[in-house]
């Protein structure tokens, strides 16, 4: 079983963090996924930078400017990812725009991935129809999950769909704004998780965007089977050591910090 | 196979076009593709649109026959003359169309980017004719470079926002439109300014700017006693004002296409915005088309001395005409454009806009037959470029 899948069944309040490769610094990857999986996370982004990214908010495209200054690319992460799999057992996930894959080539990027050990992709410009049409024997081929986004303007109709074609979680985009962290959910956001919760879909929900506490946390786990962090965590990596990595962890699931 | 060089039914030009982008944008774009056909079809709206293009944009603008230039080139030059529209440009045959399809869609507030200003001044002119609420995004960097158009928009009532990521450029004022858009999903409408961007966006752009196009079949058959030129010749950035004369041709191998890209320093040069030569297939803006960009698709910036051909990419269907061979490319230099920006003044007495001035300089590329009906689109006035005109030429 794909090691998202096992987490998805075994885990309830699931905590996804996402940072982008490269950031703070080129080599910062390896140790990053260590330290997250050594604290109490089940899942972890890796974001593949990129010049242009659409959906979002200024603290990640920051943070993918400075890391593809660094020097960050596709082969370059492969690279840092080659032994992942000896150190640590956690889900690992690419969150990659379209066009750096499309470059490397499709099948090659999906190839690389199952070779060191990548569980799943999430690419947010790459519409479902598409996937489904073009790509989804590949993803397939290799052992891959492709992760989908839904917004609350997303039909039920279409959210269907995407259930169908989908095989890991659903990434519930928690507003309609882009990535960025807030510090509570209003009543439309939470008649949306629960218009989503009555659809009795087969997929996980796990909640995205604007989470950024303990408090925000809560109230998506409340709503789904989990939440996953970008911004705030790339603040925190921004300003404090990775070393304090735990710390920080510990604060959004709502546990005194003990150093040890 | 799809035996025509215009939009197919699933929104491609061949195998460019399409709507790669994030299910943030879903609904907006499903709400204009399922709706944009059929509102452009409606009587009312084509009056209302004909009317403004009349008697607000000054149309149909003439077909002018250039004799002391056709003389010099030993050819017959007809100039479709786009610059005398009003705010000095072709971009506002679709701003005026998008701002009528915003007002159907029950849409309160337009946002919008632009690069030179001129797609800018353009959206808030109409959002100001229409009494809506208009705010362009702008990169940091062209803010600095284009204050005349800045101040344009600020007179008309326009908020511009500086784009402060990325390369602070076009592209990143594109970014930040979209991001807003993502934002505000229910009430904004997004006027893009070229035949760029997911579709329903390059085929709504085309079919606003098809008027430019639609005129010079009617207009040369008055003239010349035919509907079809030898060849319809314009610059392309990201492509709107050559979408718009080449539409009714598309189709008609008769009449040949000539694009005319900005090679900016030269080819080869690193700076340069000639995307069919430098650009590879990729993703921009949530179109497939051929983009400048590193070897790990990341897209890189684009450099002319004009900022209106100075875009990354280039329309889906711009792409297809370059890859069918369809259309013939070729780019101008810096230097070759700004020559004819005082060749056109000097020849004619029209100060073309930079953009515009790189397609003239095909002349000096391509011979042409003394019977050849050659079509131009003189698609924007010099006056915003007088500053560098000034520097470049040291008037």
């Amino acid at each position: 079983m794909n090691r998202i899948n096992k987490v998805l069944e075994e885990k309830k309040d699931i905590l996804s963090i996402y940072f982008t490769a490269g950031f703070p610094k080129i080599d910062n990857t390896e140790e990053i996924i260590i330290q997250l999986s050594n604290c109490d996370v089940d899942m972890v982004e890796i974001g593949l930078p990129f010049s242009d990214p659409l959906a979002d908010g200024p603290t990640i495209q920051e943070s993918s400017t400075i890391a593809l200054n660094n020097g960050m690319n596709s082969i370059k992460l492969f690279e840092q990812l080659k032994d992942i799999r000896k150190k640590t057992n956690i889900p690992l996930i690419i969150m990659g725009y379209f066009n750096p894959i499309l470059q490397f080539g499709v099948e090659e990027f999906c190839k690389n991935c199952q070779t060191v050990g990548i569980d799943g992709l999430i690419i947010p410009d790459l519409p479902v129809e598409v996937y489904e049409k073009e790509y989804k024997h590949v993803f397939d081929k290799h052992g891959l999950l492709n992760m989908f986004l839904i917004t609350p303007q997303t039909s039920n109709e279409r959210i269907q769909f995407i259930d169908k074609v989908s095989k890991g979680f659903i990434y519930m985009v928690s507003s309609f704004s882009i990535t960025g962290a807030v510090n509570s959910f209003n009543e439309n956001q939470k008649k949306y998780f629960k218009r989503i919760n009555s659809m009795d879909l087969k997929s996980k929900l796990l909640i995205g965007f604007g989470i950024s506490n303990n408090k925000t946390f809560l109230d998506a786990t409340r709503n789904s089977r989990g939440a996953i962090i970008g911004s705030a965590f790339i603040k925190f990596l921004k300003n404090n050591n990775k070393e304090n990595i735990v710390e920080f962890i510990n604060s959004i699931r709502g546990k005194s910090s003990s150093k040890n | 196979m799809n035996n025509t060089y215009n939009v197919d039914q699933n929104g491609y030009y061949g195998e460019f076009g399409g709507a790669y982008i994030p299910e943030m944008m879903h609904s907006n774009i499903e709400e204009l593709k399922s709706k944009y056909i059929k509102i452009c079809s409606e009587n009312s709206f084509k009056k209302e649109f004909n009317e403004l293009l009349k008697d607000y944009v000054g149309r149909p603008t003439p077909l002018y026959f250039a004799s002391r230039l056709s003389e010099k080139y030993n050819t017959k030059i007809y100039l479709k003359r786009e610059d005398l529209c009003h705010t000095g440009a072709h971009k506002i045959n679709n701003t005026i169309g998008q701002i009528l399809l915003a007002k159907r869609l029950g849409k309160t507030r337009i946002i919008a980017e632009t690069g030179a200003g001129q797609h800018g001044v353009a959206t808030a002119t109409v959002c100001a004719l229409m009494g809506i609420e208009c705010i362009i995004y702008m990169g940091e960097i062209d803010i600095g470079r284009q204050a005349p158009n800045v101040a344009r928009m600020k007179m008309l009532g326009a908020e511009v926002r500086p784009a402060t990521s990325g390369s602070k450029t076009l592209k990143d004022a594109t970014n930040e439109a979209i991001r807003d858009w993502i934002n505000n999903p229910i009430d904004t409408h997004y006027i893009i300014g070229s035949v760029v961007g997911p579709h329903p966006y390059p085929d709504m752009v085309a079919r606003f700017q098809s008027v430019i196009g639609n005129e010079v079949m009617s207009q040369l058959e008055t003239l010349e006693g035919t509907k079809n030129p030898n060849y319809v010749i314009a610059c392309v950035g990201g492509g709107s004002n050559a979408a718009g004369l080449f539409y009714p041709y598309l189709d008609n191998k008769k009449v040949k296409i000539i694009c005319v890209e900005a090679a900016g320093k030269g080819i080869k040069s690193g700076k340069s915005a000639a995307t069919s030569i430098l650009g590879k297939e990729g993703i921009i803006h949530g179109a497939k088309t051929l983009l400048m960009q590193s070897k790990d698709g990341q897209i890189t910036e684009p450099y002319s001395i004009s900022a209106g051909l100075d875009y990354p990419g280039v329309g889906p269907m711009h792409a297809n005409l370059f890859r069918s061979k369809r259309g013939e490319f070729h780019s101008i230099e810096d230097s070759e454009a700004m020559d004819w920006g005082l060749n056109l003044s000097r020849l004619e007495g029209i100060i073309p806009a930079i953009e515009t001035s790189h397609a003239f300089a095909i002349l000096d590329k391509k011979e042409f037959q003394k019977s050849d009906i050659l079509v131009f689109n003189c698609s924007g006035r010099g006056d915003k470029d007088l500053d560098t005109y000034i520097d470049y030429f040291k008037l």
